[in-house]
């Protein structure tokens, strides 16, 4: 993963010159941050995957660009709760992002589309987005990092009268990462 | 600031003892025959000093409640007889005429208080209808004082509790769909007087009535999860009754005692009915079990009964429980299938209204608690959210018309007649009829 691989460089460019608060350098060498150089000692500082232990400066918006790009939102048949294989596989992806990320926490939001009543819709978001914390949780994710909440049919992605192919744009499940200082 | 105009109710002071009504041809609506002619009546209102402006704007609210029933008809007869409140009534003139019923009343201004009287007269039985009656209030509660008449009126020819001096909560809404905003706000229940009651900066949903109208129940979305929230109508402050941030708690609706909330509680993406006492929101306690969706509770009047959405049969249907979850039985099987949800117990016990679902669209209807007796009261639109006057024979729903995305709130009464939107400028949905007001 690209992102880890620029971690471990902004480690070793901030390690070396034991200067945490400085840029760091996009062309410093990729070893392991163990081992002493000649420039003077490694200073192991954590593991960057662990809350609390984020790099000082480390960019996270662009690690929530990153998220985005592995697929945010999942879609849902009409009525229907469970994933399809297509949902299964991007959140197989959010998983993989969650678990290498693991400061973050997650909320994720379940939509219904507009036929059923208010009430009905947000017990159905409510069903979908624990169908994706569940799939989360089975691919590794901790429980405790993915919060769940429902927005039935008030936040609809588009606007339609009735087509269905519009309706089933807001049938879906949109998992939204915030870094660790965000809380859960 | 909803200040409450005080009445002072002044029955019988006019007119002393009355001689017993006819028996043999009572001036008498019912409405759930389905009425076809409006019944003409005459309104002659004076000035009885300082009334001014206030003499037409009390008559005019008197005559769009009557004619707003669909069962009365404001007439203005050329050959007009001469009237006078004090004065006797010329009935073979007035029956001459054609019409049925005559008000004759007076409005004075005295320093900052309103003063109302009416008589209502049963033309073609010769005789008045009930007492006389005087009102008095603060100026600015003289819509009020002129429900108070039309309640009268409509009460005495019908034989029905009336619902004209009456407030509904709603949610208006702004902006486009994909970032509707929403607000609770109260209105008379003619769209007069609009209120906000909550901030544009949090979505809610749904308000509900008190059954003594001082409190609206909604659901808010200001913690980030959807939590039950309780607004005093007076003060318009906010509680939190509900706070657990793991668990949404939605779809409240108070006993007809006001003592307990049943509403929707979600966790871990299953949805049951709980219970709450009011006096002591922490203990809650669910009242359905199992996987299913169970939402939207609504009482029986008599409190011992509760209507509820749920899919356990696979599509979304109503059920009728005890008010402890007991003995749940499935009430609607229509014709076609269809879905049904948002059912609402008529304050008179006789009838559910609910919204049903089909591909064709949403409709709203009624059927008795039983099931039986099913009727449409709306085709293949976008209705939704009926709820009850305190009458029982009139309901209040959301409409969203075909072309655009703009809710609007419609009213139509028990037999399917009389339908109309309400007037009110801003979108609305989700209407909640509070109770006649004292």
């Amino acid at each position: 993963m690209r992102v880890t691989l620029t971690l471990i460089a902004a480690v070793l460019a901030l390690s070396a010159c034991n200067m945490p608060n400085d840029t760091p350098q996009a062309s410093a060498p990729v070893t392991d941050p163990y081992v002493s150089t000649a420039g003077g000692n490694v200073v192991y500082r954590g593991d960057v995957n662990v809350a609390g232990n984020r790099l000082p400066g480390a960019d996270t918006v662009a690690l929530g660009a990153d998220f985005a790009a592995a697929g945010a939102t999942v879609y849902f048949a009409e009525a229907e709760t469970s994933l399809s294989e297509e949902a299964r596989t991007t959140l197989s992806r959010q998983a993989q992002w969650l678990v290498q990320n693991a400061g973050f926490t997650a909320v994720v939001e379940g939509h219904a589309d507009e036929p059923g009543t208010r009430e009905f819709n947000l017990a159905l978001g409510a069903r979908r987005a624990t169908s994706v914390q569940e799939y989360l949780v089975a691919k590794g994710v901790e429980a405790g990092r993915i919060r769940t909440v429902s927005f039935g049919k008030e936040r609809p992605a588009s606007i339609c009268a009735s087509e269905a192919s519009c309706l089933a744009r807001n049938r879906r499940a949109v998992t939204v990462v915030a870094p660790p200082a965000a809380g859960v | 600031m909803m200040r409450r105009a005080a009445f002072a109710l002044l029955a019988a002071a006019l007119l002393g003892p009355l001689p017993a009504l006819a028996q043999d041809a009572p001036l008498r609506i019912e409405i759930t025959e389905g009425v076809v002619r409006p019944m003409p009546v005459a309104l002659r209102f004076e000035d009885a000093g300082g009334a001014g402006e206030l003499l037409g704007d009390i008559t005019a609210v008197i005559a769009d409640d009557l004619n707003g029933t669909g069962l009365f008809e404001m007439t203005e007869p050329e050959s007009s007889p001469a009237t006078g409140f004090d004065r006797t009534v010329d009935y073979i003139a007035w029956k001459a005429t054609g019409t049925e019923a005559l008000v004759t009343g007076q409005v004075a201004l005295e320093g900052d208080s309103v003063m109302l009287r009416f008589r209502l007269f049963d033309v073609f039985a010769g005789q008045p209808l009930g007492d006389g009656m005087q009102f008095v209030s603060p100026r600015e509660g003289w819509r009020r004082a002129a429900h108070k008449i039309a309640d009268q009126i409509y009460a005495r020819i019908t034989g029905e509790t009336p619902y004209f001096d009456s407030r509904i909560a709603f949610i208006g809404e702004s902006g486009p769909a994909t970032e509707r905003v929403k607000r609770v706000g109260v209105m008379d229940y003619d769209g007069a007087g609009v209120k906000w009651l909550t901030s544009k900066d949090d979505l809610v949903l749904s308000p509900r009535f008190s059954p003594d109208g001082q409190t609206v129940l909604y659901t808010s979305f200001a913690s980030g999860v959807p939590q039950i929230m309780s607004l005093d109508v007076e003060t318009v402050t906010s509680t939190a009754l509900t706070r657990d941030p793991r668990a949404m708690s939605f779809a409240p609706r108070f006993s007809p005692d006001g003592k307990w909330i049943a509403f929707s509680r979600e966790s871990s993406g299953n949805t049951d009915i709980w219970i709450m006492e009011v006096a002591n929101p922490s203990f809650a306690k669910p009242i359905t079990l199992g996987p299913a969706i169970d939402t939207a509770p609504s009482w029986s009047p008599d409190g011992r009964h509760i209507v509820f959405e749920s899919d356990r049969s696979g599509s979304s249907q109503l059920y009728v429980m005890r008010a402890d979850g007991s003995e749940p039985t499935r009430i609607s099987f229509g014709d076609g299938g269809g879905s049904y949800g948002e059912p609402a117990w008529s304050p008179r016990g006789d009838r559910i209204a609910f919204t049903r679902q089909t591909k064709a669209g949403s409709s709203i209807g009624v059927m008795r608690p039983d099931g039986s007796g099913e009727q449409l009261l709306s085709e293949g639109g976008r209705d939704s959210g009926p709820s009850w006057a305190p009458n029982g024979r009139v309901l209040i729903f959301t409409r969203l018309t075909a072309d655009d995305e703009v809710p609007q709130l419609h009213s139509v009464d028990i037999t399917g007649r009389n339908m109309r939107p309400v007037a009110l400028n801003d979108a609305a949905s989700d209407p909640a009829w509070g109770p006649l007001l004292p």
